[in-house]
């Protein structure tokens, strides 16, 4: 286990001396540099956006699944209206549940935001809470239908 | 959208104020600007090149809907519910009532809600209504200034309530803990609310733990916190918080206001007389029954918050005066071509900003179908925004853009940024058109 974490650690500092290294070069552009350091670090993930179409699409680890969705200009109507701060549901996705167990517990707060999202599943996350590693490597996230009409016939909902 | 690739739609935004977004800036509470980051993909929107806003404009007076449906091949009215429901009771008129809309308005720096000064000088304050906006003014009633000075909310508002006695607020509902409207993300930000301490009556929770299991997830879950806060015996550590709490709030259930009592000097609010109600019915169809038992409560702040209202914005626009709603089918005015409507005003004026978004968003694919299939003409050529802005300057009415927008925006960032605040709202629209000339 320590040789594990003194291996890591190594990694970091060697990471954080090149970052250093390529903050000197600003004029390279940004995207190259990123993909310079982290290009062993992408995970590869696929959408499945409200209309059925699969988009396939790659992004920093570390990022969230809302942070690759504005990144990459996803055409995923209304997502992440409130930019990832836990004040709304709009950035609502729906993972596999071998997926959804993997992750970590979540927050009363991100519970509280989950409770006004349409659809809600056993394995419904919001986007923005979502953070990539390479055990994410491929999974598949399937963005659900909104609310259109109608005041919510279920007990559910907000009035306000 | 097929069909559509050959069609760059042109938009105008007409708004009566100088400054954009409504209940985004006037609504939102001063605490929750996470709330308000949709401003950002507002602007983002507003900025676009088919885009333009025209604030100072009065729908209705500087320019009617007639004369803006001869310009445009097809208008939205998106105008929302600037009105409220009245409670319709005895003593609505004494100093000291309020409608929360007008409250709110006050410390989120609505122009015409300015000279509110709202007498904050009683101990208790009782607020009719449960939803998020009621509990929005119990938390800005009973919050620590400390917290408040770093917001947005209004220098004035802040002064006022640096100097409130109040320390007790009531939010009091017709029906039941089951049948309460607000969410769990307010509830939890009361239970949490620094120096306050929840009081609520244990009968009144009767029968309530019994139904747990058969809620859905977020009714459920709103139900665990407020039995917690309001029957479960705290723990050490919190029973000692709640002790050295200077201020309380607390639901009380199965109350109907039936008169505001006046003062000896029948001028202002001295208390309030509440009819007392059971439930019939379950589930859905539950509904509150007067019992004859009538209750009253010593107070001398009342804030109805039990709803708004849209209003009749112009006479050549179909209205239905009981719902207070445009009668529409998905967005098409009935009755009339070319004339769409989105959001409150449509639907009634209820739901977060994520529902009201994705409402306009089906009110514009409605109006690209129509396009589309040829429902909607827009073979022939409008004048657009250069049609109205001839009738505009012929009536004296000079509109804000957006970049004059973003001038007041620099400006209130910038009084703001001295006091240590997101922004300071100007008060006057007199104000805030001097600045966006400048």
């Amino acid at each position: 286990m320590s040789c594990k974490l003194i291996f890591s650690w190594v990694q970091r500092q060697a990471k954080m001396f090149f970052f250093c290294i390529m903050l000197f070069v600003a004029h390279l552009k940004r995207t190259l540099v990123l993909s310079l350091i982290l290009s062993e670090e992408k995970v590869t993930v696929y959408f499945i956006n409200r209309d059925g179409r699969k988009i396939t699409t790659s992004s920093a680890k570390g990022d969230s699944l809302l942070d690759l969705v504005v990144e990459q200009n996803l055409d995923i109507e209304g997502f992440g209206a409130c930019e990832g701060t836990l004040a709304c549901s709009t950035c609502h996705v729906i993972l596999d549940q071998k997926v959804y167990n993997q992750l970590g517990p979540i927050t009363d707060e991100e519970n509280d935001m989950l409770d006004l999202a349409f659809g809600l599943t056993d394995t419904s996350r919001l986007g923005c809470q979502v953070c990539l590693s390479r055990d994410l490597e491929g999974i598949t996230v399937r963005v659900p239908d909104r609310v259109n009409d109608m005041r919510r016939s279920d007990d559910t909902g907000p009035t306000l | 959208c097929p069909g559509l690739s050959h069609v760059n739609v042109q938009v105008d935004i007409y708004e009566r104020l100088p400054v954009p977004f409504g209940l985004v800036r006037f609504g939102v509470a001063p605490d929750h600007p996470e709330v308000k980051n949709v401003i950002n993909t507002f602007t983002q929107t507003a900025q676009h090149a088919r885009c333009s806003f025209h604030g100072n404009v009065r729908v209705g007076k500087d320019v009617t809907v007639e004369e803006l449906q001869e310009a445009y091949h097809a208008v939205v009215l998106s105008y929302g519910a600037e009105g409220n429901r009245t409670m319709g009771v005895p003593g609505e008129d004494l100093a000291g009532v309020y409608s929360a809309k007008d409250f709110v308005g006050w410390y989120n720096g609505l122009p015409r809600n300015s000279e509110l000064r709202p007498d904050l000088s009683c101990e208790t304050a009782v607020i009719l209504g449960q939803g998020n906006v009621a509990l929005d003014v119990a938390r800005i009633l009973l919050s620590p200034v400390d917290i408040l000075k770093k917001t947005d909310i209004t220098q004035h508002a802040l002064d006022a309530l640096a100097e409130s006695s109040v320390r007790r607020v009531l939010i009091v509902g017709r029906r039941g803990p089951l049948q309460v409207a607000c969410t769990i993300k307010e509830l939890r930000e009361m239970v949490n609310l620094p120096g306050t301490r929840p009081e609520m009556e244990a009968s009144e929770f009767e029968g309530i733990a019994e139904t747990l299991k058969s809620l859905a997830r977020p009714r459920k879950r709103l139900t665990e916190l407020l039995l917690k806060a309001a029957i479960e015996t705290p723990g050490e550590e919190e029973l000692e918080r709640r002790n050295r709490a200077e201020r309380a709030w607390g639901f009380r259930f199965l109350r109907k206001p039936l008169e505001v009592l006046p003062s000896t000097d029948l001028i202002r609010a001295a208390g309030i007389r509440l009819a007392v109600n059971r439930l019939e019915g379950d589930g859905e169809g539950v509904r509150a029954v007067a019992t004859g038992e009538v209750e009253d409560v010593e107070c001398g702040l009342v804030i109805s918050s039990i709803g708004y209202k849209s209003l009749l914005i112009d006479p050549a626009v179909p209205f239905d005066a009981r719902k207070a709603i445009i009668p529409n089918t998905m967005g098409r005015v009935q009755q009339t071509a070319g004339l769409y409507c989105s959001g409150w005003v449509k639907r009634g004026p209820t739901g977060v900003i994520a529902t009201t978004m994705n409402d306009s968003f089906d009110t514009a694919r409605t109006l690209l179908q129509d396009i589309g299939k040829g429902t909607l003409d827009v073979s022939t050529v409008k004048p657009g925004s250069q049609g109205v802005s001839a009738l505009l300057e012929k009536r004296g009415v000079k509109p804000v853009s957006f970049s004059d927008w973003e001038k007041i925006d620099s400006e209130e960032t910038r009084r703001g940024e001295i006091k240590g605040k997101p922004r300071e709202k100007m008060l006057d629209v007199g104000e805030m058109l001097q600045v966006a000339r400048a």
